[in-house]
């Protein structure tokens, strides 16, 4: 099923690519996404079912599965009103089209593969697709975004390409290695603890490019700074969950070994250096996508202090992740619609977006809800439980550390989402374009999904969370 | 034998450093894929036989003849200054190269319990060094794509030390990736050298806050 899959999604690509007429090219994206919704379906009903050997329907893969569907249909929506909008070529359109579809396959071939080498291979896949879809506005600076964008992921994935060999070298001992994830941890018991330590080291580095994690977050915000933001949107989301994804294996993989507390040390310095740097940025940016992207990287840091305080932390930082996505999904839509009414990005030249457009203002005051993890929304649960983690697993400096770097995010979050929203005080130049309302629609559905999963999770979602940790020591 | 060929890799490194033209540089690409392709067929003899011509492949069609062929291409189109323009004189590169290879002939002494045979460690480690060196070191971008290329034959190296286990398939997609992702980094090259005038790391800086 999956193979057959591959297949339909590869060969609507290719027509897309070669196709130049408006209707086939719409007839083709709702083909491929029903064709996506319906490999997500059969996935969930054949639930931990092996397909091909190397795919495998797995709890973790799944969730984000989902995910991915949701988004893909958000996505593509606003990806036809912005090209609709900038009026570009058929041709343009077309490759902008092919590289999407390529990239949403990729991504589902990321979170189920089976095999460690597989699984390098599709997240330099993700690498290669995205880069096409960056480099469409054509300008020096997508240029210079996706060149560096390229480059460091290309370095990064060779790092973890070396710790992957240092794995195998490690293995050499045993009869028939077998590099699924199931059978990695079977066969780890004989290699020394320093070997293991490094090669979690070069595996960490590598993925972190992917998660947009310290040491090597960013050619992941100069990327966000400059894609198309439907695009910006993928990157900050799903793709983003492709790198926790493999975190999260590679994780998984070690969890019974005796480096666990040193792995939980090394996750701890990532995620609390990226909630430093970008608690640091953010102060000072003035640009409305980076500064979302900051806030990204603050996510992420805090998903990966989730998984290294263990307990409720590994189910909590999955659950992050997941609404993370919505949140931050939406949070790019909307920025679209705001570029098209203000023609720039950047946020002192900005201000009283209540009175020009009312839904999107609507959704950015819901955004800021949810991203500083206020109460009703769903963050602050999955944070709250973070936090509770951190508290149990006896980590008090490093809480209060996080804390009080997360008030800093939090401050300048508020303070530049309240001027976009409130300012009056300067001149603005005229609305450029009122948005049409129907379009934050998406948005909407989002932010209500981000709440009311907060609230009420659905049972089926929380047996798969539950099961996706059912490996880790608790 | 092998010990050889690792050794003249390796002084392959060194001579890097001193050159200053960049189709010295591609010569030497092209004799590392060499190097390589002697290394793995002795080294892989004994695995299957499919195996082992598509390693062979990969050696000379991708590393020795499509990659040096693809970037003079580049070169030419885009009317590259022969120069490579480091920040640094030559005589510092070698001696920075000559200690990466001093230090990881020091490391691979001093790691013990692992069955890994210390010529190919201390190959692949002073490659994947060399290789980031010259991509920090360089101004044009060209050179960053040829130090990324040293660093992928600095994995060669190692993997080749590990034998070959993984499956046919995720070998065919480790090497297509990697001969793809050169490629794009080729397109953008390109790229950069229509819309700038000099193909220069200078003209990346303004991405910031």
């Amino acid at each position: 099923m999956f193979g057959i899959y591959l297949i339909v999604a590869f060969s609507i690509a290719m027509l897309t690519m070669l196709n130049r007429n408006k209707t086939v090219r719409i007839g083709l994206l709702i083909l491929f996404i029903t064709l996506q919704t319906a490999i997500t379906i059969y996935a969930y009903i054949h639930l931990n079912e092996e397909n091909t050997r190397y795919f495998k329907f797995d709890a973790l893969g799944v969730i984000f599965m989902c995910v991915l569907t949701i988004l893909s249909y958000t996505t593509v929506y606003h990806s036809y009103i912005y090209l609709r909008h900038r009026k570009d070529s058929s041709r343009s359109q077309s490759f902008y089209f092919a590289a999407l579809i390529i990239l949403i396959m990729v991504m589902t071939c990321a979170y189920l593969a089976s095999h460690l080498g597989l699984l390098w291979v599709f997240i330099e896949l993700t690498t290669l697709s995205v880069a096409v879809l960056i480099y469409h506005e054509r300008t020096p600076l997508a240029l210079e975004a996706t060149w560096k964008y390229v480059f460091i992921c290309s370095v990064g994935i060779t790092i973890t390409f070396i710790g992957i060999i240092l794995l195998s070298i490690a293995l050499e001992g045993s009869e028939a290695v077998n590099f699924s994830f199931k059978a990695i941890p079977d066969q780890l018991s004989q290699i020394n603890t320093s070997w293991l330590k490094t090669i979690f080291l070069f595996m960490i580095v590598g993925f972190c490019t992917k998660m947009g994690l310290f040491p090597m977050h960013t050619a992941a915000i100069d990327a966000h700074t400059v894609a198309p933001p439907p695009i910006s949107a993928f990157i900050s989301t799903t793709l983003m969950n492709v790198g926790f994804i493999a975190i999260f294996r590679t994780y998984t993989m070690f969890a019974h070994t005796p480096i666990i507390h040193w792995m939980n040390m090394v996750l701890f310095l990532c995620g609390i250096i990226s909630v430093i740097v970008s608690a640091a940025y953010l102060l000072k940016v003035n640009h409305l996508k980076r500064m979302s992207a900051y806030s990204s990287i603050e996510h992420m840091g805090l998903a990966a202090i989730g998984i290294a305080s263990g307990g409720i932390g590994y189910f909590a930082a999955i659950f992050h992740m997941v609404l993370h996505s919505f949140v931050k999904a939406s949070v790019f839509y909307q920025i679209d619609q705001f570029h098209r009414n203000f023609r720039t990005y950047l946020i002192n030249e900005t201000g009283n977006y209540f009175n020009r457009n009312l839904p999107g203002a609507m959704v950015f005051l819901l955004i800021l809800i949810s991203i500083t993890a206020m109460p009703p929304s769903g963050i602050f649960v999955t944070e709250f439980w973070i936090f509770k983690a951190l508290f149990t697993s006896s980590h008090f400096f490093i809480f209060i550390l996080v804390l009080f770097f997360l008030t800093v995010a939090i401050y300048s979050l508020t303070k530049n989402f309240l001027h976009i929203l409130f300012n009056q005080r300067q001149e603005l130049l005229p609305a450029q374009e009122k948005p049409n309302p129907i379009e934050t629609v998406s948005q909407f559905i989002l932010l209500a999904l981000v709440f009311y999963l907060g609230i009420n999770p659905p049972a089926a979602m929380l047996n798969l969370l539950h099961e996706a940790v059912a490996n880790l020591p608790q | 034998m092998t010990n050889i060929l690792l050794i003249a890799f390796v002084i392959s490194l060194i001579y890097i450093g001193i050159a200053n033209r960049l189709s010295t540089y591609i010569n030497i690409l092209a004799v590392q894929g060499i190097i390589l392709f002697g290394v793995s067929f002795i080294e892989l003899i004994q695995i299957n036989p499919i195996n082992l011509i598509f390693i062979l492949f990969e050696t000379i069609v991708f590393k020795t003849i499509a990659i040096p062929v693809f970037l003079n291409y580049i070169i030419k189109k885009n009317h590259i200054v022969r120069e490579t323009q480091p920040f640094l004189p030559d005589f510092l590169s070698v001696v920075i190269i000559t200690c990466i290879i001093l230090g990881s002939f020091i490391l691979s002494n001093v790691i013990t319990g692992v069955f890994i045979r210390k010529i190919f460690f201390l190959a692949s480690v002073s490659a994947l060094l060399s290789g980031l060196f010259i991509i920090i070191t360089r101004k044009k971008i060209v050179t960053h794509i040829m130090g990324y290329l040293i660093m992928e034959n600095g994995v060669f190296i190692l993997s080749l030390s590990a034998g070959n286990k993984m499956p046919m398939l995720v070998n065919t997609g480790i090497t297509l990736d990697i001969f793809v992702s050169v490629l794009v980094l080729g397109v953008f090259v390109n790229r950069i050298g229509n819309t700038f005038e000099e193909m220069s790391v200078d003209n990346l800086t303004n991405l910031k806050d």
